[in-house]
């Protein structure tokens, strides 16, 4: 009797993981990196930018991490190593498993900014899920205004996709501007918190939609630095990270008022966003 | 050529002044211009003027033997270099150095504050800008003092 080639059935019920390889690994920064990972069994279905996937390290446990690119059916996810899983994830090698669900949660929808000027605030990690709507802007450019990147990390030895950043700068209708909270004398750039470049996008306010992805501290006050700019608040998305297990909306660990965050978001607009983050825990 | 009025008017810091008044700030003001790396000003040096940066960026610093010159923050057209003028004892709280070549107006201090005594009005506007100014790098520092980026995950 000839075994079922489960490998070829439709795509699995959200909770059961497909098996990716790893294809190629980079080491971005000391705690972090960049996994590109190739499906074993039938891929996933396209994700948007801004989704996320559980990553599942087998026989430890699995992390929500928001999708960093994608090439055809290869998945690149960015990782910090902060905990168990995520440190498994990180080790993973070249040719290792990974387990993947997904993709889960709203995506950034560039296209809502066709016409529109366009601004990208990132700060830390904050880079990785912005890193599709970054290469889709360079692909798609002529279908947007004005488009300013603002990066900012801890220190210059912080900063992520050096190399991209440099690719990005070399478009002369790109804007991008880096800051970074403390550095040495022989640092080139900016140094300064990244709310303060809002200031200088070269943008019309009333006629840009922004994207903002950080620390929640940073988006909170980014938002609000883009709408004292004179951004509209319902222009301003941010995406949220909360404490994801189920990622289908089930479980309740990412509730955050009526919100399901991963179900919901994890990208939202800001008028959504901001009553709630103003809830102080107690 | 853009006179000093003009180019006072251009920049955000003074963004609504009726003309006679940018004309009478003129008057207190030179066009300047740094090299880079050059110093621009000195911690405890008399604090006798500010710049009104147009091009350029400049470092603000301070120096710390053991480690060398630490950067605490850039700053670039569009904002204004320099608010211990304001106040006594008038002296620079750090150092400043342009990482590149930058243009600037630069106006005099003592200029600035008697015209300000003369006019108490033009003195109220002025000090109101400087405090949204100062607020505003106080609430970009505290930012910065908070480590945002210790912490976050993706």
């Amino acid at each position: 009797m000839t075994r079922p080639d489960l490998s070829a059935t439709a795509a699995p019920a959200p909770m059961t993981p497909s098996r990716y390889r790893v294809r190629w690994r980079r080491q971005d920064l000391d705690d972090t990196v960049t996994l590109a990972l190739e499906p074993i069994d039938a891929p996933l279905p396209s994700p948007e930018s801004g989704q996320f996937n559980m990553l599942w390290a087998f026989g430890i446990g699995e992390a929500p991490i928001s999708l960093a690119g994608t090439d055809g059916d290869v998945l690149i996810h960015t990782i910090r190593r902060v905990g168990g899983v995520t440190n498994a994830l990180g080790a993973a090698q070249p040719g290792d498993e990974i387990g993947v669900r997904g993709p889960f949660g709203t995506g950034w929808n560039l296209d809502r900014a066709i016409g529109r000027d366009v601004v990208v605030m990132a700060g830390g990690l904050g880079l990785a899920p912005v890193r599709p709507i970054i290469t889709d802007l360079v692909a798609r450019r002529e279908e947007f205004g004005r488009a300013s990147l603002l990066i900012g990390a801890r220190t210059p030895e912080d900063l992520l996709y050096r190399d991209e950043i440099e690719e990005w700068r070399s478009h002369l209708d790109l804007d991008v501007e880096v800051t970074v909270d403390s550095a040495p004398a022989t640092w080139r750039g900016d140094v300064g918190v990244v709310t303060r470049l809002v200031g200088r996008a070269p943008i019309d306010p009333a006629n840009t939609t922004a994207f903002v992805c950080g620390p929640e501290v940073m988006m909170r006050f980014g938002a609000t630095s883009l709408i004292d700019r004179g951004v509209p608040a319902d222009e301003v998305f941010v995406s949220l990270e909360r404490n994801m297990h189920c990622a289908v909306g089930h479980c309740g660990h990412c509730q955050l008022d009526a919100l399901f965050v991963c179900r919901d978001g994890a990208v939202l607009a800001w008028p959504t966003v901001e009553p709630l983050l103003k809830v102080r825990e107690r | 050529m853009k006179s000093i009025s003009d180019l006072l008017a251009d920049h955000p810091f003074f963004a609504g002044l009726p003309v006679e008044t940018i004309e009478l700030l003129a008057g207190c003001g030179e066009n300047v211009r740094f090299a880079a790396d050059e110093r621009i000003l000195t911690e405890n040096d008399p604090a006798d003027r500010f710049w009104v940066l147009r091009t350029g960026r400049v470092a603000l610093e301070v120096d710390d033997p053991p480690r060398g010159p630490l950067v605490i923050e850039t700053i670039g057209p569009g904002e204004l270099l320099g608010v211990s003028w304001l106040l006594p004892p008038y002296r620079w709280t750090y150092d400043a150095r342009a990482v590149e070549v930058t243009r600037a107006v630069a106006l005099d201090a003592a200029c600035l504050r008697d015209k300000c005594d003369d006019d108490p009005i033009l003195g109220y506007e002025m000090y109101k800008r400087f405090a949204g100014l100062v607020r505003d790098r106080l609430h970009a520092t505290r930012l910065q003092l908070m480590d945002l980026y210790g912490n976050d995950a993706s």
